[in-house]
């Protein structure tokens, strides 16, 4: 059984339709990517999928069960964390604190415990307090727990909230566009981190523009246009599939695919 | 024959009071269009309307009197833009809030230290508190005409500015989308101090208008505030037009209400309406249901 | 370390209060104890207030509303004759328990009122529900829809307590009788307890701030914070943003309640002002001049200005003055003045301890 399982879903703005009965499922333990240009509904999708959107038709299943139509914490609760296009950081918390609220599904002390700090709360609070660390140390940012969210730089930004979605303990993972505004060197460190979390037992789905990125760690492929899937399928399908070529990748793609060169070359005059 | 006398006499009472609403939720339209800003002093530049032309009245003929109070109060209006919003455009919405609210104390404060707490009225613009006119086979003070005349007057000026002149214009592109407007070479500032006083010169006229029938009081502002606030979003804030269907409504059911429960309470009908409105139906009645009402702090 | 730092700083302010007795009394002015006390319960609804403003990040514009629940709840209860029920057998049994008791009144005559402490049950249980009633609407709305809602409302109860008659119309509910509480506190207006009575209001309003400040540390605190600082992205880790709002807002109000029994035994009345929206926009100025987040700078600073106020300090300026702390500070300091404040008097006393080391010979 699938892990995710999203069918006939579509969602349009006005007049505008931004998803238009997609349907694809991500099965457990594998690393799936959306692709497709600008504006082909692929955060629509996820705001859908994480509760954000309503579909208009379809549903979207998770471990077997309907959420669609769940308010976006119980959809958290049940298991899928997502991270967001431009990194939504509590700016006025510290890094650590911000990871900390990560843990918030996975603990249970209310106003009433929380103002007598009773012995559990005590106790739950030291264990939010080295969760959260531990999630800090898996993305490599432990020296930057007393630094206030704000005064972090993109990239930075970043990780932290990788590190906090971690906290939550989700099943399926949704992260969207990671690479963006990372150099060669950041992208490749985040394709290592990704299988890491993949290894660990976490589902990626992923919507990303990164080429190199996406054929490197992704067991497979959803291309969307115009807010349609239009190819699905492993990387060296996807990478040759001729639909693909011209409404995205262009035609040099496939002669570089092979090799470690960069995914996107400029035309020749 | 007299149910139907009386309750005419309800309607219009509502409708004059209404006119009022109307006009003030004009103003609150104009100004967060213009500028994003909720104006809780709105209600202060209709007391101040009033207040000044009193003064005014003393030394100068009526018509002059009400034309200076009014150029007057739209000039106060351009100050508070210039002074309190052009450089506090950053801050969140809820300082902005609490900023338009101190405002609204300090001129009410003020307008008690220079006028004391004396209700004030302006004589009646033709005719005196006895002659009526008859309408309908109710009778009516010829203020109330004025009253209707000023509001009809009004709403068709600020149409016919916002849609025929080349500065009425710029106003609705400044408030559809300030980025743009100000790369097409229009000044957002400018705009937004026209906003400020044009707002502040209708509240200011009305004050004038409606001084003889609800006399003039230092504490009258805060009361119209909350009512035309009601108002604006019963009609859907971001409508003008739509703002005048909703004063005329809140006045009509406070004046009704009347008939119906103890005159204390007859504030409450408006307060009512408001909660009702904003729990049910946020965008009013000819809103979009955008993310206006749903917006981030 | 900064378990240190907590208890000298508590110490401290412990110190402070008893100095400011100690003062008082040395000048010959203890009858200020009266307007310090009603100013600490004031203080009281501004933390709690700064509870939702500042960490939830919801404005309320009608907590005067709360505050004069909590007191009318208790004032017409415990001032109210139930006389007529005397006989029944149900009255009886509440006077057995408690509920009801019978006292003489000015003309020998016999009352039958609530007892004081089940009228506070009553006056919390009441606030309870109205909070839920009207927050759980009024917080899916935002910004200015939600400052609209909440003044709409504060008047709303406002004008209602002027048109009752049961409340006493515009002059309100006097003679309200004092509290014995459990045979050791009692908040009464009496010369002989005003000492008394300053150092209970103390008391109460440090344990709520040492409660809250439990509660803002905690994983709540984080997550009020959390929504404050993005909605959105605190749905995504799993907080119930509406469920926490609303609890926020019914505990600020139970706290504003609980400040307007307490206030009103001790004033041994209440007007209808209380609910008025100059004093819920002063609870707001307020909240805002101590930093909006900062609970202990609310209560200081709140208790300060309203005292001054109380004293009539700023004579018939003295909305003008709310009216002008709003604008200016706001203006220039959004988070409140304290922060930079005390950056401010940080700077000046490096400053003079750099021109004391020079002089020392520094190179």
């Amino acid at each position: 059984m699938a892990l995710l399982d999203v069918k006939s879903v579509r969602r349009s703005f006005g007049g505008i339709v931004a998803v238009d009965r997609v349907s694809f499922n991500v099965t457990d333990g594998q690393i799936k990517a959306l692709i497709g240009p600008n504006g082909a509904g692929k955060t629509t999708l996820f705001n859908v999928i994480s509760g954000l959107l309503k579909s208009e038709t379809g549903h979207v299943s998770f471990k077997g069960k309907r959420i669609s139509g769940l308010k976006p914490y119980q959809i958290a609760r049940a298991g899928i964390a997502r991270t967001f296009q431009n990194p939504t950081l509590f700016l006025q918390m510290s890094v650590l604190e911000n990871v900390m609220v990560g843990r918030h599904s996975q603990t249970r002390c209310g106003f009433t415990g929380c103002c007598l700090r009773i012995p559990r709360q005590r106790r739950e609070e030291r264990a939010i307090r080295d969760t959260a660390m531990a999630r800090l140390e898996y993305v490599g940012l432990t020296n930057l727990a007393a630094v206030s969210a704000g005064a972090l730089p993109f990239g930075q930004r970043r990780m932290v909230e990788l590190a906090r979605a971690l906290a939550t303990e989700p099943s399926l993972l949704l992260l969207d566009e990671p690479a963006s505004g990372l150099n060669t060197r950041e992208t490749d460190d985040l394709g290592d981190l990704i299988r890491r979390i993949c290894a660990d037992g976490i589902t990626v789905l992923l919507v990303e523009h990164d080429m190199s990125l996406v054929m490197d760690i992704s067991d497979d492929i959803v291309v969307l246009h115009n807010g349609t899937p239009i190819a699905e399928g492993a990387p060296a399908v996807i990478q040759n599939d001729p639909k693909v070529i011209s409404v995205y990748l262009g035609e040099d793609y496939q002669h570089v695919a092979s090799g470690k060169e960069p995914a996107l070359r400029l035309r020749q005059p | 024959m007299e149910e139907g006398n009386l309750a005419l006499q309800y309607l219009l009472s509502g409708v004059t009071k209404g006119s009022i609403y109307a006009i003030v939720a004009i103003g609150f339209n104009l100004i967060y269009s213009a500028t994003g800003v909720l104006n809780f002093a709105q209600g202060e530049f209709v007391m101040l309307g009033g207040m000044i032309a009193y003064t005014l009245w003393q030394f100068l003929p009526l018509p002059v009197a009400v034309a200076a109070s009014v150029v007057l109060v739209a000039l106060i209006g351009c100050a508070l833009e210039i002074l309190f919003f052009r450089k506090l455009r950053r801050h969140s919405i809820l300082h902005m809030i609490i900023i338009t609210m101190g405002l609204s104390i300090v001129i009410q404060e003020a307008a008690l230290h220079v006028w004391d707490e004396k209700v004030r009225s302006l004589p009646y613009f033709t005719g005196n508190e006895i002659s009526s006119v008859h309408l309908f086979g109710a009778a009516i003070s010829p203020q109330v005409i004025w009253v209707l005349g000023t509001a009809v007057v009004s709403v068709v000026f600020l149409h016919g500015f916002l849609r025929y002149t080349l500065q009425g214009r710029a106003m609705r592109a400044c408030s559809s989308n300030p980025e743009a407007a100000a790369l097409a070479g229009i000044n957002i500032s400018n705009m937004r101090t026209l906003s400020f006083g044009l707002s502040a010169a209708l509240g200011g006229l009305a004050g004038c208008v409606i001084s003889p029938i609800t006399m003039t009081h230092y504490e009258m502002g805060a009361p119209l505030a909350i009512k035309g606030f009601a108002a604006a979003i019963l009609g859907g804030f971001g409508n003008p037009m739509a703002a005048v269907v909703g004063g005329l409504f809140v006045g009509i059911v406070e004046a009704f209400s009347v008939s119906k429960m103890p005159a204390a309470y007859s504030d409450v009908v408006a307060f009512a309406i408001l909660l009702l409105v904003l729990f049910v139906r946020p965008h009013g009645l000819f809103g979009e249901p955008t993310a206006e009402s749903l917006r981030e702090f | 370390m900064a378990k240190m730092r907590q208890v000298i700083f508590l110490t401290a302010v412990i110190a402070s209060l008893v100095a400011v007795h100690l003062f008082l009394r040395a000048i010959g002015k203890e009858y200020c104890l009266t307007q310090l006390t009603m100013s600490v319960y004031y203080a009281i609804v501004v933390v709690g207030l700064c509870l939702v403003m500042g960490y939830a990040g919801q404005v309320s514009l009608g907590h005067g509303a709360f505050f004069a629940l909590g007191g009318y709840t208790t004032a017409i209860l415990t001032t109210h004759d139930f006389s007529r029920f005397q006989h029944a057998p149900w009255a009886r049994a509440l006077r057995q328990a408690h509920v009801f008791v019978v006292k003489q009144d000015l003309f020998s005559g016999q009352v039958m009122n609530v007892t004081p402490t089940i009228a506070f049950f009553a006056a919390m249980s009441v606030t309870f529900l109205v909070a839920c009633l009207i927050g759980y609407p009024a917080l899916r709305l935002k910004g200015h829809y939600l400052a609209m809602a909440t003044l709409g409302f504060g008047l709303i109860v406002n004008k209602m307590l002027v048109g009752s008659a049961l409340a006493g119309g515009a002059d309100g509910i006097t003679n309200v009788p004092e509290w014995r509480i459990a045979g050791l506190l009692t908040i009464s207006g009496k010369t002989a307890l005003r000492v008394q009575n300053y150092y209970v209001a103390c008391g109460v309003a440090l344990v709520l701030l040492l409660l809250l400040r439990n509660l803002v540390k905690s994983r709540v605190g984080r997550a009020l914070l959390a929504i404050h600082d993005g909605e959105t992205a605190a749905g995504a880790m799993g907080i119930n943003t509406a469920g926490y709002k609303l609890k926020t807002f019914v505990l600020s109000a139970l706290l504003a309640a609980l400040a307007g029994v307490l206030f009103t035994h001790y004033t041994g009345g209440i007007a209808p002002s209380e609910a008025g929206a100059l004093k819920s926009v002063r609870y707001v100025t307020l909240a805002a001049a101590g930093g909006m987040a900062n609970l202990w700078g609310g209560a200081i600073v709140s208790t300060i200005i309203n005292f001054f106020s109380l004293r009539g300090w700023f004579g018939t300026y003295d909305n003008a003055v709310f009216g002008a702390i709003l604008i200016i500070i706001i203006s220039l300091t959004p988070e409140g003045p304290l922060k930079p404040l005390g950056i401010w008097l940080r700077r000046a006393w490096d400053r003079c301890a750099g021109t004391l080391g020079n002089e020392h010979g520094a190179a």
